[in-house]
């Protein structure tokens, strides 16, 4: 069972909601860090660490001594990745999209495969709690890639979070695609809305099922209780705006841990998703 | 500096030569478009009769990623030796030096008036890309 916890806006509570649901889960349970741009899931979690790994991709070299330019790889890359400029074929690694159509069409042989690197994946353990997290390399401009490896960690036999970046980009559609189910987190603020609307727009399109949380749920405007009410959207859970939860978190204590009845809130958010899914 | 100045020479000596200019629109009275890439049109100009050709650049401005690159393969088809714009990123100035092809950047104004100013010798060739690459 995948569940993502996705938001169109940014700094919603994406991170925190994911933390908190991993936490108040009995089973061991994996938690995906997708932002791969900018990972923090293991900041709010105690980790220990198991394993890191250097991650590439497939870019094409060209042997120029066997080219005789006939320019059948530039014809099939999408991306201009591999360009015939007269007598001499240049490649642009950081616009490849590694789909190896160039190596296939080449009746020369003479382009194999090189590499990209891409970043790194690291693995933490956190009291049954199985850390994933990409980092990606710095100037390196793609993510999905990334993503892609980070989630090529699932294990099937556990129940995985994964924690998206914001927006609704390729990086997130990278990270949502092939879950089980989708939560929304949002503000209650018109910027929130906004973005939410988006969220919403690319869930539906993907054809996954999806429920919304507010963070901060008592401040803002019921522009988002609106929304729902009229898309019928299902808010799975709704967070106070309260003090006690913004002072542990600044502490680094995560709100299951510190206050029971959120421990309660988020025990009954895993039981909803699991009846979504299920039906 | 030595090839332009063949270039020059070979100008001078009345050998047809072209200038592409990035344009925003179809004429030689219309202002320099300041994207390479993502230019609206080219115009292809012989410096010594002023005769020009237009080239749309449509398919480039629709391109998500690499419209540098193909603009630079735009340019190369057209047979210009030089290539007047505003400002050229890194992965076009690669195609357009390896198709040896001399880039002025930083040019301002009506396409005619730095078509004169190169005519003039007033104008300088790029040793580098002026803007970093733009990523979606």
């Amino acid at each position: 069972m995948i569940i993502t916890i996705a938001s169109g806006k940014g700094g919603t509570g994406k991170t925190t909601v994911a933390t908190n649901l991993a936490i108040s889960m009995a089973d061991k349970v994996q938690l995906l860090d997708c932002d791969v741009e900018e990972p923090n899931v293991h900041i709010f979690l105690q980790t220990r660490p198991v394993s890191k790994e250097i991650v590439s991709t497939m870019v094409p070299d060209v042997d120029s001594s066997l080219c005789t330019y006939c320019g059948e790889c530039e014809k099939i890359c999408q991306f201009s990745a591999i360009t015939l400029i007269g007598k001499s074929i240049m490649t642009f690694p950081e616009m490849c999209h590694s789909c190896k159509g160039c190596i296939m069409v080449c009746p020369e042989g003479a382009i194999k495969e090189s590499a990209r690197e891409l970043g790194e994946i690291i693995k933490e353990d956190s009291e049954g709690i199985e850390l994933v997290y990409g980092r990606l390399r710095v100037g390196e401009a793609m993510s999905p890639p990334l993503i892609e490896k980070v989630k090529d960690q699932i294990n099937k036999n556990m129940t995985t979070i994964i924690d998206a970046p914001p927006g609704t980009s390729c990086p997130v559609i990278a990270a949502i695609k092939d879950s089980d189910f989708v939560l929304l987190v949002t503000e209650p603020t018109p910027f929130g809305l906004n973005d939410l609307i988006l969220a919403v727009e690319a869930v539906r399109t993907m054809n996954l099922k999806f429920g919304i949380v507010i963070n901060r749920c008592d401040s803002g405007n019921d522009g988002v209780l609106q929304y729902a009410k009229k898309e019928n959207i299902e808010i799975m859970m709704e967070i106070p705006d309260r003090r006690d939860i913004a002072e542990n978190y600044s502490k680094g204590i995560p709100m299951v841990k510190a206050i029971p009845e959120m421990k309660d809130l988020f025990n009954s958010l895993y039981s909803k998703i699991q009846n979504r899914i299920q039906n | 500096m030595f090839v332009l100045r063949k270039t020059i020479n070979n100008y001078k000596k009345g050998k047809a030569m072209k200038i592409a200019v990035t344009s925003t629109g179809k004429d030689l009275t219309s202002d320099v478009d300041p994207r390479f890439g993502r230019a609206a049109y080219f115009i292809i100009v012989d410096p010594a009769t002023l005769e020009f050709e237009v080239v749309e650049n449509t398919q480039n401005l629709n391109l998500p990623q690499g419209a540098g690159i193909q603009a630079g393969k735009t340019i190369l088809n057209s047979k210009a030796e030089v290539l007047i714009t505003g400002n050229c990123g890194p992965k076009a100035f690669k195609v357009l030096n390896e198709a040896k092809i001399k880039i002025i950047t930083a040019a301002k104004g009506r396409v005619i008036d730095v078509v004169q100013q190169y005519k003039n010798g007033n104008l300088n060739t790029s040793q580098g890309a002026n803007v970093e690459g733009h990523w979606v």
